[in-house]
């Protein structure tokens, strides 16, 4: 019983904002030296690539955001199970939180592949699998967040966004595979983890270093967004109100 | 589903929207025998998807208004049989009165001869998940005072798949290929959404009425 005592304690807001105030200040650190280091690794020194010149760069920030917010939907539709089954209040936080950040995060994966596209295919908007894809993930991600807004009552908005961004993750790989089988033009993807990687070794490092540093990014906005949620909500009870008052 | 013939104008007006939307394409674009054929079966598949989705706010509303909703969640049969009732209810007064509609759209539209039976095909297994599909949606919002923008937002990146396919199907047919493949996956994924959308649907429901 013992070990289960962790996660019988992650559902006391009080709980987490406790611990978290210094985990997410080194999270923030972390991911703000990793940023760095990528991004300066990425654009300044990794090589020059054969035939797209120094526009392929723009892997450095499309694949991580891409990536991630795949991942974000993940981490929003796994919080709202558990919110729904385990009944937590700060699951339901967490994915409410996670929402609007998947969704800019989704939002930079088409820009910058706009921005790309348009020196390496000529156009900024192609109609292919994977951007369409995206592009449905965005809608996907933006109807969790209408719901939310459209309900007064929190415990009703709450439920009903998880049940979604439940339906939501069951039809993802449909979307995603029908999508697939109707169009393709883009890559297919760069890294592999079980296959040889058709990326230069000198390409990819700063690319993996700037997922980690992206997931990173999330990790610490994700907690400073449901901190501020858990003040936001609890504020009626006294712990918050002892620490609003001390920070003054 | 009585309740639905007694109010017919309701039960006319996804077909009547059907059938304007399918007006305004020639005004829109160009009335020319070569442009429709080629626009003809994916702008069938979008107005369909369309005329559902303008019906699905009515499927759960009145119900949760007078309040029969919540005697169907304390009855003593499972809910989501009850839910698929309704759902099949629903299904049969748009998808499949859409689908007989069909063949005078398409003649409006020039599609070719060999795109009819497939498209019929294809709406009829195809709107009866995208009635499943919706419900869940509809369920989802039920509580809402404004809820009918919402949930088309919530519900169309859901018939992503089944417009895809369906659309296909009668594309493929027209040039002259073998359609039983799409038509294959639309029946499987009506079968899916046939297993899993009423218990979805069960669930949201029991939020939505709850608070």
């Amino acid at each position: 019983m013992a070990s289960w005592q962790w996660f019988h304690r992650l559902g006391s807001p009080k709980w987490f904002y406790e611990k978290t105030t210094r985990w997410t200040q080194v999270i923030g650190w972390l991911a703000l030296a990793m940023l760095s280091v990528g991004i300066v690794w990425g654009l300044g020194f990794a090589p020059e690539e054969l035939k797209q010149g120094n526009s392929y760069r723009i892997i450095y920030i499309h694949v991580p955001a891409a990536a991630v917010a795949m991942a974000g939907y993940y981490v929003m539709a796994l919080s709202g199970a558990i919110g729904l089954i385990w009944r937590m209040k700060l699951s339901y936080m967490v994915m409410k939180c996670a929402a609007p950040i998947g969704a800019a995060l989704t939002f930079a994966a088409l820009f910058t592949g706009a921005v790309w596209g348009k020196p390496t295919w000529g156009d900024y908007w192609v109609w292919d699998a994977r951007i369409t894809s995206m592009l449905i993930l965005f809608f996907l991600y933006l109807g969790v967040m209408a719901l939310q807004e459209a309900y007064q009552n929190q415990e009703a908005a709450d439920k009903t966004c998880a049940i979604l961004s439940l339906v939501g993750m069951v039809n993802i790989p449909i979307i995603y595979k029908s999508v697939d089988w109707w169009f393709t033009l883009h890559q297919p993807a760069t890294l592999k983890l079980t296959e040889k990687s058709s990326i230069a070794p000198e390409m990819a490092y700063p690319l993996i270093l700037m997922i980690f540093a992206v997931y990173m990014f999330f990790a610490w906005l994700l907690l400073t967004k449901v901190r501020v949620e858990i003040l936001h909500r609890e504020v009626k009870t006294q712990w918050v109100k002892d620490i609003v008052m001390g920070a003054k | 589903m009585i309740v639905a013939f007694r109010h017919k104008g309701e039960l006319a007006n996804p077909l009547i929207f059907f059938l304007m939307v399918v007006v305004f394409i020639p005004l829109g674009i160009s009335p020319e025998k070569a442009v429709l054929t080629v626009l003809a079966p994916g702008m069938i598949w979008v107005i369909a998807l369309l005329a559902t989705l303008l019906s699905l706010d009515g499927l759960f509303r009145s119900d949760f208004d007078d309040g029969s909703l919540e005697q169907m969640l304390l009855s003593p049969q499972p809910l989501p049989w009850l839910v698929l009732t309704k759902i099949v209810a629903h299904w049969l007064m748009t998808g499949i009165p859409l689908m007989l509609l069909t063949p005078l759209l398409g003649t409006m539209l020039y599609l070719p001869a060999e795109g009819y039976l497939p498209l019929m095909i294809s709406l009829l297994i195809g709107t009866g998940s995208m009635s499943l599909i919706g419900s869940i949606g509809a369920a989802l919002t039920v509580g809402l005072r404004k809820g009918g923008l919402i949930l088309s937002l919530v519900v169309m990146p859901l018939y992503v798949p089944v417009l895809i396919f369906g659309a296909s199907a009668v594309n493929e047919a027209v040039q002259g290929f073998a359609y039983t493949g799409q038509i294959a996956i639309l029946g499987a994924m009506f079968v899916s959404a046939l297993v899993l959308a009423p218990f979805a649907v069960a669930g949201a429901l029991r939020i939505s009425v709850n608070t």
